[in-house]
């Protein structure tokens, strides 16, 4: 093994920022334009004549005014302030995959014949963009079984909500009034539940057994029904230990007419493996960020990517993309008989379908392959190392099982002996760079933390990270303070008060919510 | 802190509350170790010794380990008599509320847990270290530090959430002739941290009463007619008859029938009167910090009455999720006193958690 050197002296990089709104000065420009030609002016007479009085702005609009030099420098300060996966070792996020996204597919993206599509351009002059979704759909349904896909959800939670929906418009048409139950697990995502329960469902949740860490099957059992709808959960859970008796559950559920739906938001460890068909699934989808080497949620625009069997594919939102073969041309197809309709404006998020296409298309089917097999290596090399080698570190559920993208840690042990709870073991991370994440409610796994060593990752970053680990575990018995005080390096001791997390009335997601609520100010004087 | 809890447990004796049984406990080879978990507690507000000021009473029932421990003490009454005594908990506590303390950390089991419920109610939020003999009640931490820890966030004030937690205990002189009898006394506000009890699919503001008035509207919603319903002791339970606006007892049985109260407070003969050959449903809620569902605190609830009522298909629980998380797996549990009913009642349920969300839960005899 080779030295690993921490990033010593590392110092967070934090200062007061203006916000856009604040630089402004009024006439400042960052494009001058030219006056019109006197020519060009008479003949092309009033423009702004055509639009109709009604439909005319009475008021500027209230944007910043700053020169372009100062936009740059503003924005390229802010990029100073951020962590993310091109600037630290971002494992210690697990269940959100952040892996590394490969630039040539954001070159692609960025391309004009992307950046300049318009969604209202009429089908024959988008045939590429067209095929490019088509060959994409083709892509999934070999990797999931299913017979056809659609990237119209903005998100994860988006295509589980769009997966309820379907559920429901499908008893709606069978008939099944009394079906009103949909089950998941307290492992799977929150989402899973939730979306559910927006869509009307009542919800049951199968807690693990706390042998194996799988879901208890006698609690599963007992919780279908006549009334079951379906099932929405992820196999592997946030656990991550694949499910052995997945098929008996879809089939119990399959028994009582209900459908399976597949969360399979962190897929890495499964590509090319496992085909959602074969587990019993109905329907499931792909993140095409995450997974697809598309930037994750709060990182760039995300896509849910529905799939569906033979069975239930006419439920899908519309338009769905297909292939006239007659006249060699690709077509916006509205005409599915059963669908639930439109669940997002226009055809989707064209550049992330783009990402995921040129991703795939880099790897092939072997390299696809080999993502799995190197995410779940780096996972349980990590594994490996951090029960051997961080002191106090432990996982709650059998360690005798290998697990599949990520592994849910607990530092009670190191809690119990140190006082040094998780937490203060974050605050303490940050020190040396990384970023180490908490939000794993409910804390079923007591001190709990997730890495997700991905494939993205080579063996020195890891061995980098869990020597951070290991550094602050051996703090943590040596002089537990040291730990317990931290962090040195950031710049932000403690959020002492964080009450405005809960407190609807003061949030300002917009400029103008902030003058109204902060300022007392309306934007227009 | 009681100087003496948890000495008799350690000596085999099923409690010590009177100095009699200290005295024995002491015959028995019992050592004090509450000032020992005083201090572990206190170790974790360290980093504030500087700030708070420790109102306490004399010598061992707070002042030597807050002395101890390095913090600045202020004495608030002396001990009447030789040995402390519950009377002396219940005035040290009137005397802390009076000169504005802002968290009360008591070292003892449920006897000092009733003490404190006693003087001061709801009026401030309540810490108990775990030192006693009988925990029933759910207003202790898991351990002294942990106690520390939760203070430290309370008293910075990253933890500013406090739920209501029952206060039990059984009748001692019964229970050290072996007969059972728990009961629910009331409430103390305890400070919460989410990262342990936060809802599940949930993970957001939502507080514990929030959660109490969606399973209220759940199980409102739910409600079929003609049917007595009889709502148990506590406040999850009796958020229902809440919403109902009806009047209601808090550690009692009410029952309800079409939308109306009937019976407030019924005994097991009350019960039994009134649900004879009709149909009925029992809305439940695990009391206490150890998950018992059946025969802690709600005896009125008896096999008989369950036999009455249906047996398992009638029974509903209700648990807020922080209350089921708790438990860490551990099954709900019931005591009739009748083994072939609570061997009848045991199971898996659907546990109502929240507005159209259940978890499915094991119940075993207890």
């Amino acid at each position: 093994m080779g030295v690993v050197r921490l990033r010593k002296n590392f110092h967070q990089a934090k200062w007061d920022e203006p916000i856009i709104f604040e630089m402004s000065r009024e006439g400042e420009r960052g494009i001058l334009v030219p006056s019109v030609d006197a020519e060009i002016e008479r003949v092309a007479g009033d423009a702004l004549s055509t639009i109709p009085e009604n439909m005319r702005r009475k008021e500027k609009p209230n944007l910043p005014e700053v020169a372009q030099v100062r936009v740059l420098r503003h924005y390229l300060r802010l990029s100073q302030q951020t962590l993310g996966v091109d600037v630290n070792i971002d494992i210690g996020q697990g269940t959100c995959t952040m892996k590394y996204s490969p630039k040539i597919n954001e070159m692609l993206v960025r391309s004009p014949k992307v950046t300049e599509l318009h969604p209202y351009q009429p089908e024959e002059t988008v045939q590429g963009a067209l095929e490019i979704i088509y060959r994409l759909d083709h892509m999934l349904r070999a990797l999931s079984g299913f017979s056809r896909f659609v990237f119209q959800p903005g998100g994860g939670s988006h295509a589980l909500y769009t997966m309820a929906s379907i559920i429901y418009k499908y008893h709606q048409v069978k008939g099944n009034d009394h079906k009103d139950e949909i089950i998941t697990t307290l492992l799977s995502h929150p989402s899973d539940a939730a979306t559910a329960k927006l869509k009307g469902f009542k919800v049951i949740d199968i807690p693990p057994d706390p042998e194996t860490g799988l879901p208890d099957m006698e609690a599963f059992e007992a919780a279908v029904s006549e009334r079951t709808a379906g099932m929405i959960i992820c196999n592997p859970e946030d656990t991550e230990i694949f499910n052995p008796r997945i098929k008996e559950m879809t089939s119990l559920v399959h028994e009582v007419g209900g459908i399976c739906a597949y969360d399979q938001a962190n897929a890495n460890g499964l590509l090319g493996y496992v085909r959602a068909i074969d587990l019993g699934f109905d329907l499931g989808f792909y993140n095409l960020h995450k997974t697809f080497s598309s930037p994750h949620g709060c990182g760039g625009p995300g896509l849910g990517a529905v799939g569906a069997t033979k069975e239930l594919e006419s439920f899908l939102p519309v338009p769905v993309v297909d292939y006239d073969s007659s006249q060699d041309r690709y077509y916006l197809n509205y005409e599915l008989p059963n669908t639930i309709g439109k669940v997002r404006e226009f055809y989707g998020v064209f550049p992330v379908v783009q990402r995921a296409y040129s991703w795939l298309m880099s790897l092939g089917d072997e390299g696809v392959r080999e993502v799995a097999r190197i995410a779940i290596l780096n996972n349980n090399y990590v594994m490996s190392r951090i029960l051997k080698e961080v002191r106090g570190a432990d996982i709650s559920f059998p360690k005798t099982r290998y697990r599949v993208g990520q592994v849910r840690y607990s530092f009670k042990k190191l809690a119990d002996e140190t006082g040094v709870t998780v937490e203060d073991v974050i605050r303490r991370m940050t020190d040396f760079g990384f970023h180490l994440w908490t939000s794993h409610h409910p804390w079923i796994v007591p001190e709990p933390f997730t890495i997700e060593p991905t494939e993205s990752y080579s063996k020195e970053d890891l061995d980098e990270y869990i020597e951070g680990l290991k550094t602050i575990a051996q703090e943590a018995y040596e002089n537990p303070d040291k730990v317990k005080n931290a962090p040195y390096n950031g710049v932000i001791h403690r959020i002492e008060d964080m009450s405005f997390f809960e407190d609807p009335a003061r949030w300002a997601p917009t400029w103008r919510v902030y003058l109204r609520k902060h300022r007392g100010e309306g934007v227009r004087k | 802190m009681n100087p003496i809890a948890g000495m008799g447990g350690r000596v085999g004796l099923k409690g010590t509350d009177g100095w009699e049984t200290v005295e024995k406990a002491i015959k028995l080879g019992a050592k004090p170790w509450a000032s020992e978990r005083a201090k572990r507690m206190l170790r974790e507000l360290t980093p504030l010794r500087e700030e708070i000021l420790i109102l306490t009473y004399p010598g061992e029932m707070g002042e030597n380990a807050a002395r101890e421990a390095g913090f600045r003490v202020e004495l608030v009454g002396t001990i009447e008599g030789e040995r402390s005594t519950a009377e002396d908990t219940k005035r040290a506590a009137r005397e802390m509320l009076k000169r504005n303390a802002v968290l009360l950390l008591f070292v003892g089991g449920d006897g000092t847990a009733r003490d404190i419920y006693d003087a001061i109610d709801l009026s401030i939020p309540v810490i108990g270290v775990p030192a006693g003999v009988k925990m029933y009640s759910a207003v202790f931490s898991t351990g002294p530090e942990r106690a520390g820890q939760l203070a430290l966030k309370y008293l910075r004030g990253e933890i500013r959430d406090v739920e209501e937690r029952e206060v039990m205990d059984i009748d001692e002189e019964k229970f050290r002739q072996g007969i059972f009898a728990v009961r629910l006394y009331g409430y103390l506000k305890v400070p919460y941290h989410r990262r342990y009890v936060v809802g599940g699919k949930s993970p957001t503001s939502a507080t514990e009463r929030m959660n109490q008035e969606a399973i209220a509207v759940d199980i409102l919603e739910n409600m079929e007619k003609d049917t007595y319903y009889l709502i148990g002791p506590g406040t999850t339970a009796k958020m229902i008859l809440k919403k109902l606006g009806c009047d209601y007892t808090l550690l009692g049985v009410d029952i309800i029938y079409n939308g109306k109260l009937v019976a407030k407070d019924a005994n097991e003969r009350e019960i039994l009167r009134t649900i004879r050959g009709k149909r009925a449903k029992i809305v439940v809620s695990p009391l206490g910090g150890q998950g018992y569902l059946l025969g802690r605190g709600n005896q009125q609830i008896s096999g008989e009455v369950l036999k009455e009522a249906g047996g398992k298909k009638s029974i509903i629980i209700v648990a807020t999720q922080n209350k089921i998380l708790a438990l860490h797996g551990k099954p709900l549990l019931v005591d009739t006193n009748d083994r072939e009913m609570d061997e009848l009642l045991s199971g898996w349920y659907p546990v109502v958690i929240g507005y159209h969300e259940r978890m499915m839960y094991r119940v075993a005899p207890g």
